[in-house]
């Protein structure tokens, strides 16, 4: 039985052009599945990521998996959800991925997605002063400079 | 032997929450951030007499987040903008972000650019590893380690410049190719280095990895298990000398290394001076697939059809002879179809994660990478704490952290 239909039933399972199984579930079963990942053999995280979504008010996160033995080595396996945009929050992974630690960090710092249960939801990257906006979300714009900044403007 | 604060988290990753009541009494250190060694980047480390209680990492001096910048200029920039991660290995790093691309164009690089792009990436993971020894070697006060790692690493640059005219920022793999052919009398250059390589190897065991001193400082220091390696998604060398037979090459199986011969050297040890000669194994494994590049490069183009069949007339003809490839205009305005595509590529450090999300614009949607210093973080604080403060610099040096390319 392959992989993908293995985890029917789990959420809206699909095969990607590149070989990547992802599976689609309401964030309230997103722990839940990744325990199922886990069981399976899914055993590191290699990949935490926000993706804003304006245009459905909403904000896409994945969880990029593997295994390091057994039948899935090598594989890698999406696991998606969508937040709501103005406040989102899921259950922290840590408890199944442990190196979900820094990456969940990075992604509560550059997206502003609230992970419960994360013993330490600080600044890491940006400076522990940053008050701004989370600089991943869409309407963060970068400011450039020209290659001549005029001084006295 | 450690009371103090509460151990956080599964039986995979020791690392403690000390309370402000927990902390009175102990030192607190500060490694950083003015370069403590291999780049900006803090570790404060809280220390009960000369045991380490814990190490916790703050990065992030060097950050610019590239994922955002990346959003703002059309793909073809972006590669230029990645290989500032990890300029000492840009030709691997840069890779992936290519293959990504490649992979939402729907196009494939000829077999002679597949060569080439291997050759190149296996020239950087030999320089990215004597690198890491010149640091690693410099953090135990072993000066002419340093300077023999660095000496050697010249070698291999001047072998990179030769190849695609510069010694660091080469910019060399483009979407459906490379940029440039192998210059005349490169194989008999790529032939001295190894013999010359395998000579001061030679030298380097005796003096450092050989060394009873520095033996005795790496030695069963900083364990890493197998079950924590695994479980922490640990990445490249430190994986693998830990015992897990994991490489991007073996499962991706992108460039030619499907078709040439290789190993992928693993250990048991897990400790420091197994992720150490580790390297050196995976310098020779290097130096045999350079060999066999070059023995085996076939002829053809270095620009897929696609791109080629773009070029005007006038740029094919200037291309005749020449050894670089001329930018075809498309380049510009690449415009992939909607979609997403992952890569994966081994670089020296480990394992580099693209993820890269198109909405059919000329720019990027959402670009992820996921570098193999920033997976590794998580060593500093697994495995240094209830060593002793002396053991902790053999502990930083031997992950051959690089807090450019972790910091993106």
């Amino acid at each position: 039985m392959s992989l993908a239909d293995r985890l029917r039933g789990l959420g809206k399972v699909e095969e990607l052009k590149d070989g990547v199984v992802s599976i689609e579930v309401p964030p309230e079963d997103l722990k839940r599945v990744a325990e199922a990942l886990l069981d399976l053999g899914f055993d590191h995280l290699v990949n935490v990521e926000g993706v804003d979504l304006p245009s459905e008010g909403k904000i896409g996160l994945i969880y990029h998996a593997s295994s390091y033995e057994g039948e899935f080595l090598g594989k890698l396996i999406a696991l998606k959800t969508k937040l709501d945009r103005s406040s989102p929050k899921v259950e922290s992974l840590m408890d199944v991925w442990p190196n979900a630690i820094y990456m969940e960090r990075e992604t509560w710092e550059l997206l502003g997605i609230e992970f419960e249960g994360h013993p330490e939801l600080e600044h890491l990257l940006l400076p522990p002063w940053w008050s701004d906006i989370p600089p991943l979300r869409k309407e963060f714009k970068v400011k450039q400079e020209g290659y001549i900044v005029d001084l006295t403007r | 032997m450690i009371s103090r604060g509460k151990e956080v988290l599964s039986k995979y990753f020791t690392y403690r929450r000390l309370s402000e009541s927990d902390r009175e009494g102990l030192f607190e250190v500060n490694i950083g951030p003015q370069h403590p060694a291999s780049g900006h980047m803090r570790i404060i480390v809280r220390l009960d007499g000369d045991l380490v209680l814990d190490a916790e990492p703050d990065i992030g001096y060097v950050h610019r987040t590239m994922e955002k910048l990346a959003e703002n200029m059309e793909y073809i920039k972006a590669q230029m903008l990645f290989e500032r991660a990890a300029i000492l290995d840009s030709c691997n790093i840069t890779l992936g972000y290519i293959r990504a691309l490649e992979k939402l164009l729907g196009v494939e690089a000829p077999p002679r650019a597949k060569y080439l792009r291997t050759l190149l990436c296996e020239i950087d993971r030999i320089a990215s590893h004597l690198y890491g020894f010149g640091i690693g070697s410099i953090m135990l006060n072993h000066s002419t380690m340093y300077m023999w790692s660095f000496g050697l690493r010249e070698v291999w640059l001047q072998l990179a410049e030769d190849l695609s005219g510069a010694r660091l920022t080469h910019a060399y793999n483009i979407p459906g190719g490379v940029r440039a052919d192998l210059p005349k009398g490169f194989k008999e250059n790529a032939d001295k280095a190894i013999k010359y390589t395998k000579k001061v190897l030679k030298d380097m065991m005796r003096i450092f990895f050989n060394n009873p001193n520095i033996r005795s400082r790496l030695e069963g220091v900083g364990v890493l298990r197998r079950e924590d390696a695994i479980r922490l998604g640990i990445v490249g060398p430190n994986l693998r000398a830990s015992g897990v037979r994991y490489d991007a090459r073996l499962v991706e199986r992108y460039g030619a290394y499907s078709e040439l011969e290789f190993e992928v050297p693993v250990r048991k040890e897990g400790d420091c001076l197994a992720r150490y000669l580790l390297r050196v194994d995976e310098i020779e494994q290097s130096m045999r697939i350079i060999k066999q590049a070059l023995k085996d490069m076939p002829e053809g183009r270095l620009l897929c059809d696609e791109f080629y069949n773009k070029l005007s007339p006038s740029a094919k003809k200037l291309m005749e002879g020449e050894r670089f490839v001329k930018f075809p205009a498309a380049f510009v305005t690449l415009k992939p179809e909607a979609g997403e595509a992952t890569a994966r590529v081994e670089m020296g450090h480990g394992e580099v994660f693209y993820h890269l999300i198109s909405d059919g614009s000329r720019r990027p949607y959402r670009v992820r990478v996921v570098t193999p210093s920033f997976r590794n973080l998580i060593l500093f604080r697994h495995l240094s704490i209830g060593e002793r403060f002396m053991d902790f610099p053999a502990i930083y040096g031997s992950l051959d952290y690089f807090p450019p390319e972790a910091d993106r």
